[in-house]
């Protein structure tokens, strides 16, 4: 499991910092230490996204996961939901390689959310903002559950995994 | 203290289930509102509106307090912790997902090391 190579310093792991910017905008920082163009790779290839989007400290698996990486084009990711399952998905509105990723989430009842990311790489490493755009306050505050895969009944498996972060990894 | 978080939880998202105790939180997250002020808001009678206060009381998102006739809502110290809460669980979500991007961009970094040797040789 472990991928450093021996040449390597142990990597310090990045800091993410998230801020709400107005009633409807939230936005997220973080670092990466490597260049844009191996980011944006992770972003964009379903292969690769599948393996972090979904943290493996939260339990959830996911189903499949399509993404058409191109403007216009189509993302579904799917969970398990209880019997049945829970769907992600949206369209790409901007791809521009290795710098810039803008795609809508359509899942939700309250309008589209607008998901902007950012790679900026200054030397060698990868500075993402992601910034989220809901359609309303409203939207943004009950993100509570739409943010996270977990429906409300699910919500105690959710706060037992943030309860005991010395698992987490 | 995990299910102490659940029956908070539990009261929270049970206050927050409906739509006109969410515009309610969201009014008095802008200003202090009275119960008549907040009925006439919604379109509600005064009856119902008391209602909703009841129950967002009851989780502790809001409070209430009566000066003379006028019955006035805040938001309550549990709907500010909240927000708090919930911005938190939205950076560990990011923050884990990210020790995982890290992982996979390394394994990236290496394959690409790898490759730009054998192109070399």
């Amino acid at each position: 499991m472990d991928v450093r190579s021996e040449s390597e310093a142990t990597p310090t792991r990045n800091s993410t910092a998230v801020e709400r910017k107005s009633e409807c905008e939230l936005v997220v920082t973080r670092t990466v230490n490597a260049p844009a163009r191996l980011v944006f790779e992770a972003w964009t290839k379903a292969e690769l996204f599948r393996r972090w989007w979904v943290p493996k400290s939260y339990g959830l698996t996911l189903l499949s996961c399509e993404m058409d990486v191109r403007v216009g084009g189509q993302y579904r990711l799917v969970f398990p939901h209880g019997d049945s399952t829970m769907e992600f998905f949206g369209t790409y509105l901007e791809v521009t390689p290795y710098s810039r990723l803008v795609w809508t989430n359509e899942e939700g009842d309250s309008g589209e959310t607008v998901t902007t990311v950012t790679f900026e790489e200054n030397a060698g490493k990868t500075l993402l903002v992601l910034h989220d755009r809901y359609p309303s306050k409203e939207a943004l505050d009950s993100g509570a559950t739409a943010a996270l895969p977990e429906a409300l009944d699910q919500l105690d498996e959710l706060l037992a995994s943030l309860g005991s972060t010395t698992e987490a990894k | 203290m995990v299910q102490s978080c659940q029956a908070r939880f539990d009261a929270s998202f049970g206050a927050l289930s409906d739509a006109t105790r969410r515009g309610v939180l969201e009014q008095l997250g802008r200003a202090d509102a009275s119960i008549t002020a907040l009925a006439e808001r919604f379109h509600m009678t005064l009856t119902g509106m008391k209602k909703h206060v009841g129950v967002l009381e009851q989780a502790g998102l809001v409070s209430t307090e009566k000066v003379g006739r006028v019955r006035t809502c805040k938001l309550g110290l549990r709907a500010l912790e909240e927000e708090a809460a919930w911005i938190e669980s939205y950076r560990r979500l990011w923050a884990a997902r990210f020790d995982e991007l890290d992982i996979v961009v390394e394994e990236l970094k290496r394959k690409e090391r790898e490759n730009g040797r054998k192109k070399r040789k």
